[in-house]
């Protein structure tokens, strides 16, 4: 039987790394929950094979169920009749198979009908689905839901609501974007107010863009504060759909047909605070939006994966001028680079979600002297700005790779005929929801101005690699201080404009070589891996170069000067 | 009413994906170049006595004769719902046809107590014969519905399936306890549970168990009972290849020959015959 876990030997690699014997040893609190919970692990391989366990079932289904739906669903997309969305057979179906193989508490504790499993894992789980069907992550990956109240509701509405998202009963949906809100977020205006005789809070407003809006918990972010402006006023607010919510309209997308994308209208809909007052914004969307990051991250790598394999597939079998066009130099170009691309890409998104998964754990349940403390106030900074570059980085490749796909193809990838045409589609959200790429740069470039970046690196790169690795350590070093010549050459401006205007090129250089290192650190486990790094290190070079010479020496261009370009008579 | 149902299924070589290098010189299948599974068909029987389990209530006990590492299929079977499973191995089974097999199921049912409903599935991958669980509900002298697609109707011992035949369907009703073989065409298997999953992947069988071991596993219900020759109370001139009817002479590649094809004029004429030629051939 096909299997999207099985077939994929860089899962696996990722899934050897050494970092998740601390992390399960923590997170299963030295293997100790097996006596009230028989399906446990009772040691470290045990706990291991469970990852495997499960990420194979779900492989499983993704393959044999959802992929082979995944064109009728893309064709017929989710219905809207009186107030109910129905979703697309086969999306249907992954469902319902997934609440039989209770998979939907992916993260959540033992205690909430959850699998302990930890995020690094999810990740994987949400890549391997993405591959089979990129829409049906909207629904899949709103595991972060439960998990942002897993983190910050009381232990009342845990109790109420995380079992029934475990076992899949209830789906959520994180309900964010207004019209006049999308990427500025603190422009919310949806209003929450305090009944004081009913003891609750009612909500009041229209939501728009809402993935699986028509699920059954909504995570709410709407002012509390109708006198304060900004995200101060700002809470978060959980809602479980009753009749006083209206779906308005689903709308008609460019691609992930599959996923409702829902219009709300909450007519004095029954709400209750998440956490504290006022921190709706700045601290649990916040958490909750870098989960959903990584999510997204994992998604573009599930896509280009699929459209990969399609492309090497069908460059092999397509003959012209008497040989299988994969023989011609310019298809082996890019079908190199696409390998290359989400290799490198999958490096960056596991390092991520390893730095993301051993902080939890050292925060959870290491010791807590003025040391350790230390390390994992460090770690929350590095994931914190490894998750927007997983998302920047991700989401580019995808569309990149997806582009390329089509090219493979050609006149036939075109037509809808071959599914490279909906991977296409689907692909182009990744660099926008969430957040855009633009927004992921300046969440990433705080880290190459205040030199954390730069640290991450130093201990990435002293590592001790083999004597062979040595030039292109080297190698990685020189991008290292053009990286660095480039920050301080745009820093010396002083001017938050002109660092904004070149943000992108220096989190692709910081991006690129710390991937570079990562693939090194790969290698020496794997002779593949050798090949990937050196391929993409001599990539990442001459781009590195080139972006600083352009950041140092070329494009100086003033914000006035843009202006000028823009303004005069098209 | 609660049922207790008993599902019989089989491990089988995976012959879905035969290669080259999976066929001896001979003809004969090397298994173990080939990966082992559950036979499909019987992965719809134990749905469908999962579905009678969900909807009314009930205990289902997995059986498999086979060689130890049958085992798996157990573990599967109770990944996916059942509620016991009983390995039934003995060298005596070996080398066993449908008939021999048949009897040793008939002991075991008949050994593990009262039931209303036997599920099997249609037929082995494998072997291909379709006649082991007619052979059993023979043996049990109870009724059987062979290629069954559904339960369209369950109340008490009053039982209406649905059966396929060619060019369609029929409905049968029938009296419970009665044994019923299920095709591929019945609802699609459940997936194993992953909780479940995780547990029961460590069951074992009594003899491949340290002995130090054999008390925690038995406490945490990890022990997976096997049935001999003894435990059944068979006897044993009727099992295994002893007390086998059948023995497979030998095997043959078949080769599939392409005929040269027949052509007709685009006439009249030429229509008549291209008719009477299919209708000698028995095709139309």
């Amino acid at each position: 039987m096909a299997n999207y876990f099985t077939d994929n030997e860089d899962i696996k690699f990722h899934l050897n790394d050494e970092r998740f014997k601390t992390i399960l040893e923590l997170r299963e609190k030295g293997y100790t929950d097996n006596k009230a919970y028989p399906f446990a692990p009772d040691d470290f391989e045990d706990a291991l094979d469970n990852c495997h366990q499960a990420l194979s079932l779900i492989g499983e289904l993704s393959a044999e169920i959802l992929a082979p739906a995944a064109t009728d669903t893309d064709r017929k997309g989710c219905r809207l009749e009186n107030n109910v969305v129905s979703y697309a057979k086969g999306t249907q179906e992954m469902i319902d198979r997934l609440k039989q193989a209770e998979l939907f508490g992916f993260t959540l504790p033992r205690k909430y009908g959850g699998l302990n499993f930890p995020m690094t894992v999810y990740m994987m789980a949400v890549e391997i689905v993405s591959r089979a069907d990129a829409s049906f992550m909207t629904l899949f990956g709103l595991q972060e839901i439960s998990e942002t109240i897993h983190l910050y509701a009381s232990s009342e509405l845990k109790d109420k609501y995380l079992p029934k998202m475990a076992s899949g009963e209830y789906s959520g949906a994180m309900v964010l974007t207004e019209p006049e809100a999308g990427s500025d977020l603190q422009a919310i205006g949806l209003r929450a107010t305090y009944d004081e005789k009913e003891e609750c809070w009612f909500l009041n407003g229209v939501k728009h863009f809402i993935s699986n809006g028509c699920g059954d918990v909504l995570l709410v972010l709407a002012r509390s504060e109708q006198n304060v402006q900004g995200a101060r006023g700002l809470s978060l607010f959980l809602y479980e759909k009753d009749e006083n919510l209206l779906v308005r309209r689903l709308e008609d997308k460019l691609g992930i047909h599959g996923s409702p994308t829902c219009e709300l209208q909450f007519k004095n809909c029954r709400a209750t605070l998440v956490g504290k007052r006022k921190r709706g914004l700045s601290r649990y969307v916040m958490s909750l939006m870098n989960g959903a990051r990584l999510v997204v991250g994992a998604q573009s790598i599930g896509i280009a994966q699929e459209a990969y394999n399609q492309s090497l597939q069908y460059a092999r079998q397509r003959k012209q001028f008497g040989k299988s066009i994969i023989e011609f130099p310019p298809v082996l170009e890019m079908l190199t680079n696409m390998r290359v691309q989400i290799e490198a890409a999958r490096s960056l998104m596991y390092e991520a979600s390893l730095m993301v998964d051993v902080h939890h754990v050292y925060n959870r349940y290491g010791t807590k002297d003025k040391e350790s403390a230390a390390k994992i106030k460090e770690l929350n900074r590095f994931a914190g700005l490894l998750t927007p570059m997983v998302k920047y980085y991700a989401s580019e490749m995808c569309n990149k790779i997806t582009y390329d796909a089509i090219q493979i193809f050609g006149g036939a990838g075109f037509m809808r005929d071959y599914e490279v045409e909906r991977l296409y589609r689907d692909a182009r959200i990744t660099t926008i929801y969430e957040g855009t790429s633009q927004l992921q740069v300046v969440a990433a470039v705080g880290g190459l101005t205040s030199g954390l970046f730069f640290k991450l690196l130093e201990i990435k790169i002293s590592q001790s690699f083999p004597e062979a690795f040595k030039p292109l350590v080297e190698k990685i070093r020189e991008c290292e201080k053009l990286l660095q010549q480039a920050v301080s050459s745009v820093k010396a401006k002083n001017d938050h404009l002109y660092l904004e205007y070149h943000a992108r090129g220096l989190v692709d250089m910081a991006t690129e070589t710390l991937i570079a290192v990562l693939l090194l650190q790969n290698s020496i486990k794997s002779d593949h891996k050798f090949d990937i790094a050196k391929k993409f290190i001599a990539d990442t070079c001459v781009r590195v170069k080139m972006l600083a010479d352009k950041t140092i020496n070329g494009d100086d261009l003033a914000i006035y000067e843009c202006r000028r370009i823009i303004d005069s008579p098209i | 009413m609660a049922y207790r149902m008993v599902c019989l299924m089989k491990q089988v070589p995976d012959t879905r994906n035969i290669t080259a290098d999976v066929l001896r010189e001979d003809g004969t299948v090397n298994r173990q170049a080939l990966p082992a599974v559950v036979n499909p068909d019987d992965l719809f029987a134990l749905e469908m006595a999962l579905d009678v389990k969900d909807k009314y209530g009930g205990e289902i006990t997995v059986m498999s004769m086979g060689p130890p590492a049958a085992i798996e299929v157990l573990r599967d079977a109770m990944s996916r719902g059942a509620d016991h499973a009983i390995l039934l191995t003995d060298k005596k089974f070996a080398g066993a046809d449908t008939l021999a097999t048949s009897h040793v199921l008939e002991s075991a049912i008949r050994k593990n107590g009262p039931f209303n409903l036997i599920f099997c599935g249609r037929q082995a991958i494998d072997g291909d014969t379709a006649q082991v669980g007619p052979q059993v509900a023979e043996k049990l002298d109870i009724p059987q519905v062979t290629f069954a697609e559904a339960i369209e109707f369950l109340d008490q011992d009053d039982i209406v399936i649905r059966r396929a035949i060619e060019g369609g369907f029929e409905r049968i009703r029938g009296r419970i306890p009665l044994l019923v073989t299920v095709t591929n065409a019945a609802a699609n298997p459940r997936p194993p549970s992953i909780k479940r999953k995780m547990f029961w992947k460590k069951a074992q069988t009594r003899s491949s168990v340290q002995s130090e071991e054999e008390g925690e596993m038995l406490e945490r219900g990890l022990l997976i009972p096997v049935w001999g020759l003894a435990e059944v109370g068979c006897a044993a001139e009727i099992c295994g290849f002893q007390g086998s009817e059948t023995w497979i002479k030998n095997v043959e590649n078949v080769k599939l020959t392409a005929h040269e094809p027949k052509s007709f004029d685009t006439s009249e004429t030429g229509i008549k015959e291209l008719i009477n030629e299919l209708i000698n051939e028995h095709i139309i």
